[in-house]
C-alpha cells in the first residue's frame, strides 16, 4: 500500500501528518521525502542516514571533430538547450531535459551522454521506519527527474512489498503529480481557510485524472470558515481526520516534534487516521490483513 | 524599474497575507502574483479582470490510432516512461515531457505534436492596485515560463503607469517558478517562522539568492511560537550578513482578514498593522540601498527571463 500526503497550499501540515503516521504505523513501512526543494521530513523523524549517491540528469556533450554542424540536435530540441551559431555549437546544460533526442537524431554520432548534477538521494533508518529523501541541488531547477530517481530507489527498496508513505512537494503542477503518481491512495491535507479551500479544490483537480482514491486531513480545525467542508461534501471527498487548531501542537511543531508522539490523544487521532488511509486505499488494492484493525 | 519578490522556501509561512498587507501600504506600484501554480493572492485582492489571455507553451505528443501500426518505436526511445506500447500505443499526457523525440522517429508518421494550453494570464484592476496573475490549469508544466511572462508583463504594465515598484508573491520551494521569480529581482524578501523546518528552508533560499546574487531581507513570521527558535534565525542571518527587518507575532487576526478577503493592514490598522508598517519602511530603505537613486532599468533584466 501506498500513500501519498499531498495539497495544493504549502505548509498545511503534510510532513507533520508523514512523520506521526510513519512513528504509529504497524507494519513494515518506508517513508519517503519527495518534497526535494525544502525537504523536511529527516527533521521530525531523525534518521540514521546509512547510505547517499548523487543523482544526475545525462545531458549532452558534444564532440566537435565529429559534428558536422547540421543543426538536427538544435532542430528537435524543444528547450532551447543546444543550438548552432555558424561554426559554434553551444549546449546550455541548464536548459536541458535529459530526453536524448539530440543525441538519437545525430547523424555522424558526435553527441555522447555527459552529466549534470540534480542532487543528491540519501536512505536510513528511523527505528524501523525505512528512510529514503531527495534533496534537490541548490540553483537546479528542475525537481521531477530527481524525483523519478527516488521513485527508482524507492521501488528497489520496497520490492518485499512493504508499506510506503510519500511526502509530496506542494502545489498542482508537475512535481506535485510526480510525486502522487504511483500513489494508490491520495491525502489531501489542508487548513479551513479561504487560501486551503482554493488550493484544496485545485489539488482536487490536477489529481482526479489519476483515478486515485482521495481523502481530506483538515489541519487547524477550528481556525477560519466552513469553506473546506462545503468543497468536500460538494465533491465526495472524504474527512479522514481533524487536527485541531491549537497553540500546544503548533508550539510542539516548532520545536521539531512528532505529533502523533505528544500525547495519547495524537496518537489515537493519528491511529484513527491510519486505519482510514489504508481503507481509502484498500478501494484499489488490498491491504495487509488485520492492520490497523 | 525595482522589483521586490517574497519568497520562503517552506510554504504557508505567510508570503501571501503579507504581500497583501505591503501591497496596501506600497503607492505607485504593480502587484504580480507569481504562484501560478496555486495562487492565492486573488483571494484578498479581489480583482476585476481587464483581460484574460491563453499561456499557450510546449507540446504533447498525440498517438493517431488510425496510423499507428503498434511496432513500438515509441516506447522504446521515450526516456520518461511516458508510452505504454501496444497497437494503438498510448501516450501518458501527464508523463509525456514533450521532447519530440517519438514525434521524430515514428516509422509511420503516427504522433502528432499540437501546442499546449497550460493556462491563462490576467491583467487586473485592484483597489490596492494593478494586478498582473496568472492560473496554470491543475497538473500543467511550464510554470517557470509562465512566471517569466507575467515578470515581463508588469514591467510593462508599470512602464505604461509610470508606476516606480513591482512587488511580488513568490511561489515555494527553490525549483523552475522560484528561480524564474528571483533572477534579476532587486530585492527578496524572505518569509520565514521560527521552526526547524523554516530555518532550513530559509538556509536553502538565501544560498539560492546568493547563486543569483539578489539581496535579501529576513521577516519573522509567527515569532512568539518558539522565541528561542527566532533568536537561532536572528543567529542566522546575523553569521550570512542578512538584513533582518521584523519580526511578527502569531496572530488570529491574520485569518480573520484572510476571511474578510482583506489585508491585514486594512482590516485591523493598529497592532500588527503597525509593526508592518514600521517593517514596510525598512523594505523601502533597503530598497533605495540596493538599487540607488539612478535605477537604470536595464539591470533588472537578466539573461535568464
Amino acid at each position: 500500500m501506498k500513500a501519498a500526503i499531498a495539497s495544493g497550499k504549502g505548509g498545511t501540515g503534510k510532513t507533520s501528518v508523514t512523520a506521526s503516521l510513519a512513528a504509529i504505523w504497524d507494519s513494515p513501512v518506508v517513508a519517503v521525502d519527495l518534497d526535494v526543494e525544502a525537504p523536511n521530513l529527516h527533521i521530525f523523524l531523525q534518521p540514521r542516514i546509512e547510505g547517499r549517491a548523487p543523482a544526475y540528469l545525462v545531458v549532452p556533450e558534444v564532440d566537435l571533430q565529429r559534428c558536422n554542424r547540421c543543426r538536427a540536435c538544435a532542430e528537435i530540441c524543444q528547450f532551447k538547450a543546444i543550438s548552432v551559431l555558424g561554426d559554434v555549437v553551444l549546449t546550455f546544460a541548464e536548459m536541458c531535459h535529459g530526453c536524448g533526442a539530440c543525441q538519437a537524431v545525430c547523424p555522424t554520432q558526435a553527441i555522447s551522454p555527459g552529466r549534470r548534477e540534480l542532487g543528491e538521494i540519501s536512505w536510513g533508518l528511523a527505528g524501523d521506519v525505512g528512510f529514503l529523501m531527495g534533496r534537490l541541488r541548490v540553483g537546479e531547477a528542475m525537481s521531477p527527474p530527481l524525483m523519478r530517481q527516488v521513485q527508482a530507489r524507492l521501488a528497489a527498496m520496497t520490492a518485499d512489498g512493504r508499506d510506503v508513505l510519500i511526502d509530496a512537494p506542494p502545489g498542482v503542477s508537475c512535481p506535485a503529480v510526480t510525486a502522487v503518481m504511483a500513489a494508490d491512495a491520495i491525502v489531501l491535507v489542508t487548513e479551513p481557510t479561504p487560501f486551503g479551500a482554493y488550493d484544496l479544490d485545485l489539488a482536487r483537480q490536477a489529481f482526479a485524472p489519476l483515478g486515485k482514491p482521495m481523502g481530506v486531513v483538515v489541519n487547524r480545525a477550528g481556525l477560519g470558515d466552513e469553506r473546506v467542508y462545503g468543497l468536500c461534501a460538494r465533491h465526495g471527498l472524504p474527512i479522514l481526520a481533524e487536527i485541531p487548531y491549537e497553540r500546544a501542537i503548533a508550539e510542539a511543531y516548532s520545536r521539531g516534534e512528532v505529533i502523533a508522539r505528544t500525547g495519547p490523544r495524537q496518537e489515537a487521532l493519528f491511529r484513527n487516521l491510519a486505519g482510514r488511509v489504508c481503507r481509502l486505499a484498500e478501494q484499489r488494492m488490498p491491504c495487509a490483513e488485520g492492520r490497523h484493525a | 524599474m525595482p522589483e521586490i519578490v517574497v519568497l520562503s522556501g517552506k510554504g504557508g509561512t505567510g508570503k501571501t497575507s503579507l504581500t497583501a498587507a505591503f501591497a496596501h501600504l506600497a503607492q505607485d506600484h504593480v502587484i504580480c502574483d507569481l504562484d501560478v501554480d496555486a495562487p492565492d493572492l486573488h483571494l484578498l485582492l479581489a480583482p476585476r479582470r481587464l483581460s484574460s489571455t491563453a499561456f499557450v507553451s510546449g507540446h504533447k505528443a498525440r498517438i493517431d490510432p488510425a496510423r499507428c501500426d503498434g511496432c513500438g518505436r515509441c516506447a522504446q526511445v521515450c526516456r520518461f516512461g511516458a508510452v505504454t506500447a501496444g497497437s494503438p500505443a498510448v501516450i501518458d499526457p501527464l508523463r509525456c515531457e514533450g521532447c519530440k523525440l517519438c514525434v521524430t522517429l515514428c516509422p509511420a508518421e503516427a504522433i502528432e505534436f499540437p501546442a499546449t494550453h497550460c493556462g491563462d494570464w490576467y491583467l487586473s484592476e485592484t483597489r490596492l492596485g494593478p494586478l498582473v496573475h496568472a492560473q496554470l490549469f491543475p497538473g500543467e508544466e511550464n510554470s517557470g515560463r509562465l512566471v517569466a511572462l507575467l515578470r515581463q508583463q508588469a514591467r510593462q504594465l508599470a512602464a505604461r503607469l509610470g508606476h516606480r515598484l513591482i512587488l511580488a508573491d513568490g511561489p515555494p520551494g527553490i525549483g523552475c517558478p522560484v528561480i524564474s521569480s528571483l533572477s534579476g529581482a532587486d530585492l527578496a524578501l524572505l518569509v520565514t517562522e521560527p521552526t526547524p523546518t523554516g530555518l532550513h528552508d530559509l538556509e536553502r533560499v538565501v544560498e539560492l539568492c546568493g547563486h543569483f546574487r539578489v539581496p535579501a531581507g529576513v521577516l519573522i513570521n509567527k515569532s512568539d511560537l518558539n522565541p528561542r527558535q527566532a533568536d537561532a534565525i536572528a543567529a542566522f542571518c546575523a553569521a550570512r550578513g542578512l538584513a533582518l527587518l521584523g519580526h511578527l507575532p502569531h496572530d488570529p487576526a491574520v485569518t480573520e482578514a484572510m476571511v474578510q478577503g482583506l489585508a491585514i493592514t486594512e482590516y485591523r490598522p493598529d497592532g500588527l498593522a503597525q509593526t508592518l508598517r514600521e517593517i514596510w519602511s525598512r523594505v523601502q530603505d533597503r530598497l533605495s540601498a540596493s538599487t540607488g537613486p539612478q535605477t537604470n532599468p536595464m539591470t533588472a533584466i537578466h539573461p535568464l527571463n
